[in-house]
């Protein structure tokens, strides 16, 4: 209760109108109460990220820079600075990483495709229905019922040479008789699609869901066809759930390696994931794994940045 | 006043066209919202759809801006039957309730959006030409959210009327704001409509508002239009007891015609003769409804002389509320029920609840309705 004037008073000054009279010291002790009350609930996320993601990073740096010690087993580093790693790793796996960003860049464009109008058929044709919305959103979310590894076999079954798909696209001549799609990276890449395709739905759902459709019709009514109606309010107005919906899914599929592994080949579909992997648990070079997982951190956050000031929350937000 | 549009019409002077409703009928699934409406607005005139919510009046303004279909009937626009036209195809611009103004945009872009969709070349320039009519020209360049709601208003205005549309609808345009700036709106919508001779088709619940600013109003209810004409023409000679109470208020008595007297009818209302202009009455024969506006009566008391020409009743004053420039008198008549009233302050002694008073109002201010009318029809809003 106490806080209610401060609350008040701060309410008004962001609506861009002068508080009446100067700060009252009622008003200043509630502010500074609510800043303690604030420090103290941000506390447990700040502990568990200082633990988890703080420290492991900092961990992973170092890991990155270590030298294999003269002599040593296998799986045996010690401690350097150690800054060739990094020119090692990209030398040997260039090619790998920018793969591994244009797979998930398909797989992104794909799902926005896919998700957009998915997403717009549940939010605003079946506005009226409710309990039809309710049965595909509940479809949309069930994938996630199941396990992550079955759905991806899953695809393989559908994919598979003998399967319903290469046999009608064969058929169909789009592909010649003896060819395949599972280990090639379109398969990947459909593997990529349909498991971040919720991420990508949800968010454009959620912003379409708030749509308010008399804009639409005042958009009709101002002589814009549906097309344009589209492109100039509903497209622009879904802009928050769009981008939203594309980093989800652009930033897990780019570090991916279960699709890779297990709809992809060992030559031409490899994704920077797999290799993170096998060099840490396979190879057992602890040092070129840290360095290349770092490598992929940065890449990702230069790319978001990138993505944010292009089209980020100045325009949107 | 439909005369001024017809005129307007023939010197070229209104640029809006007329809107025809030919037997238009909107059913939805489990009622009827328009029932065979057919009405004839001419160009240039300020018209009016009154009534109460769920009358049909916005359904009647959403299937002629085309945002909904009629089940039957036509809609036509400028002599052009627009009826199976997507609203993108008519002239026609809407200033909706909500305002539906484009948050992502600015205001100017909002009111040149629709000069935009036809590929018009000076869109910004005429936008914000019909910015500054609207004498929002200094903000052109915020965002909606930052107006007030007064200002949104006018920008939705602006954003329809620099379409020039053949037709202009505004459904319950003020009906957000408070009622200073109501008022001042009314005003400035009146002269907007004046300059530009648009037709404007203004739905609306007020009656105030639609008497004050329309050429011409259609009172609504259930579907259909109960009566037409002039709002002045509506007030003094409703046809229906809805309309009488709906516009304005009525004091409704149940009588029976007793005599002809040539020019007008004598009724038996309780006992006491009532005397009714034949050409203000819809019957003239059997039960009959009379009615009389509040202002018309006057108040008496029963030692005070009067004309025996006056219709008058006699009754006990129930209440009197001072309200300064008047008082206001309910009376209980035996046999009728209670009649108000009210008398202008010219510095008398009120009449006090208990005292025995005569009303007494002159016949030719009496208008008659149908027997069969329900005299609660429309009835008294809190």
């Amino acid at each position: 209760m106490t806080a209610a004037p401060g609350l008040r008073g701060r309410h008004d000054a962001g609506r861009g109108r002068a508080p009446e009279g100067g700060p009252n010291p009622e008003e200043a002790a509630a502010d500074k109460k609510r800043g303690r009350i604030g420090q103290l609930l941000v506390l447990p996320g700040f502990t568990f990220l200082l633990l988890f993601f703080a420290a492991p990073v900092v961990v992973l740096l170092a890991m990155s820079l270590y030298t294999k010690a003269p002599g040593a087993e296998i799986g045996q580093f010690e401690p350097a600075l150690q800054f060739s790693n990094y020119a090692v790793v990209l030398r040997e796996y260039w090619d790998v990483l920018v793969r591994s960003f244009a797979f998930a860049l398909a797989a992104t464009l794909a799902a926005l495709l896919i998700g957009y109008p998915m997403a717009y058929l549940v939010a605003v044709r079946l506005r009226a229905h409710r309990l039809l919305q309710g049965i595909l959103l509940v479809l949309l979310i069930a994938p996630f019922f199941s396990s992550f590894i079955l759905r991806t076999q899953a695809w393989k079954q559908i994919l598979a040479d003998e399967g319903p798909v290469v046999g009608v696209l064969r058929a169909l001549a789009v592909l010649p008789e003896d060819g395949r799609l599972t280990a090639t990276a379109f398969a990947v890449v459909c593997g990529l699609t349909y498991n971040f395709l919720p991420f990508m739905t949800l968010p454009i759902y959620a912003s379409l869901e708030r749509l308010d459709t008399r804009l639409l019709e005042a958009s009709g009514d101002l002589y814009a066809s549906p097309m344009r109606t589209f492109r100039q309010v509903t497209l622009p107005l879904s802009m928050p759930g769009v981008f939203a919906g594309t980093l989800l899914t652009f930033i897990p599929a780019s570090g991916d390696y279960v699709n890779a592994a297990l709809l992809g080949n060992n030559r031409d579909t490899t994704m920077i994931g797999q290799v993170i992997d096998s060099r840490f648990f396979r190879v057992v070079d602890y040092p070129g794994a840290a360095a290349l997982s770092f490598i992929l951190m940065v890449a990702i956050l230069v790319l978001v940045m990138a993505y944010i000031r292009r089209f980020g929350a100045r325009n949107l937000f | 006043m439909a005369l001024q549009a017809e005129e307007a019409v023939r010197n070229g002077t209104a640029e809006g066209h007329g809107l025809v409703l030919a037997g238009v009928t909107k059913r939805f699934a489990d009622f009827t919202a328009v029932d065979d409406l057919s009405l004839t607005v001419p160009a240039g005139s300020f018209f009016a759809l009154l009534g109460p919510s769920g009358c049909g009046k916005t359904t009647t303004l959403r299937m002629v801006a085309g945002l909904e279909q009629p089940t039957s009937g036509t809609i036509g626009i400028g002599g052009r039957d627009v009826t199976a036209l997507p609203p993108y195809r008519r002239q026609v611009n809407t200033v909706f309730q909500s305002y539906a103004l484009f948050p992502h945009m600015s205001v100017l872009d909002n009111v040149a959006f629709g000069l935009k969709q036809r590929r018009v070349r000076d869109a910004r320039a005429q936008a914000k030409a019909a910015l500054a009519m609207v004498e929002l020209e200094h903000l052109g360049a915020r965002k909606p959210a930052q107006l007030s709601g007064g200002q949104q208003q006018r920008v939705a205005l602006a954003r329809a009327l620099v379409n020039r549309p053949a037709v202009l609808l505004l459904d319950e345009p003020l009906g957000a704001l408070d009622m200073k700036l109501r008022r001042q709106m009314q005003v400035e919508l009146k002269a907007i409509q004046t300059e530009v001779g648009l037709t404007f088709i203004h739905v609306t619940h007020d009656q105030e508002e639609a008497m004050t600013m329309a050429d011409t109003v259609a009172v609504m209810n259930q579907g259909r239009v109960e009566q037409m004409g002039p709002p002045r023409q509506l007030y003094e000679l409703p046809r229906t007891a809805f309309v009488a109470n709906f516009l304005g208020r009525s004091n409704l008595m149940r009588g029976r015609v007793a005599e002809d007297l040539g020019q007008g009818l004598g009724v038996d209302v309780a006992g006491t003769r009532v005397v009714l202009p034949k050409a203000r009455a819809t019957e003239h024969h059997g039960s009959v409804v009379v009615g009389v506006r509040p202002e018309k009566v006057r108040i008496q008391r029963m030692d005070a002389p009067f004309t025996a020409t006056a219709n008058q009743l006699a009754g006990t004053v129930v209440d009197a509320s001072f309200t300064g420039v008047s008082t206001e008198y309910l009376v209980d008549i035996p046999g009728v029920g209670l009649m108000g009233t009210f008398s202008q302050n010219l510095g008398q002694d009120p009449a006090s609840p208990g005292e025995k008073v005569r009303l007494l109002w002159e016949p030719d201010y009496s208008f008659g309705l149908a027997g069969g009318e329900d005299t609660g029809a429309g009835g008294v809003r809190p």
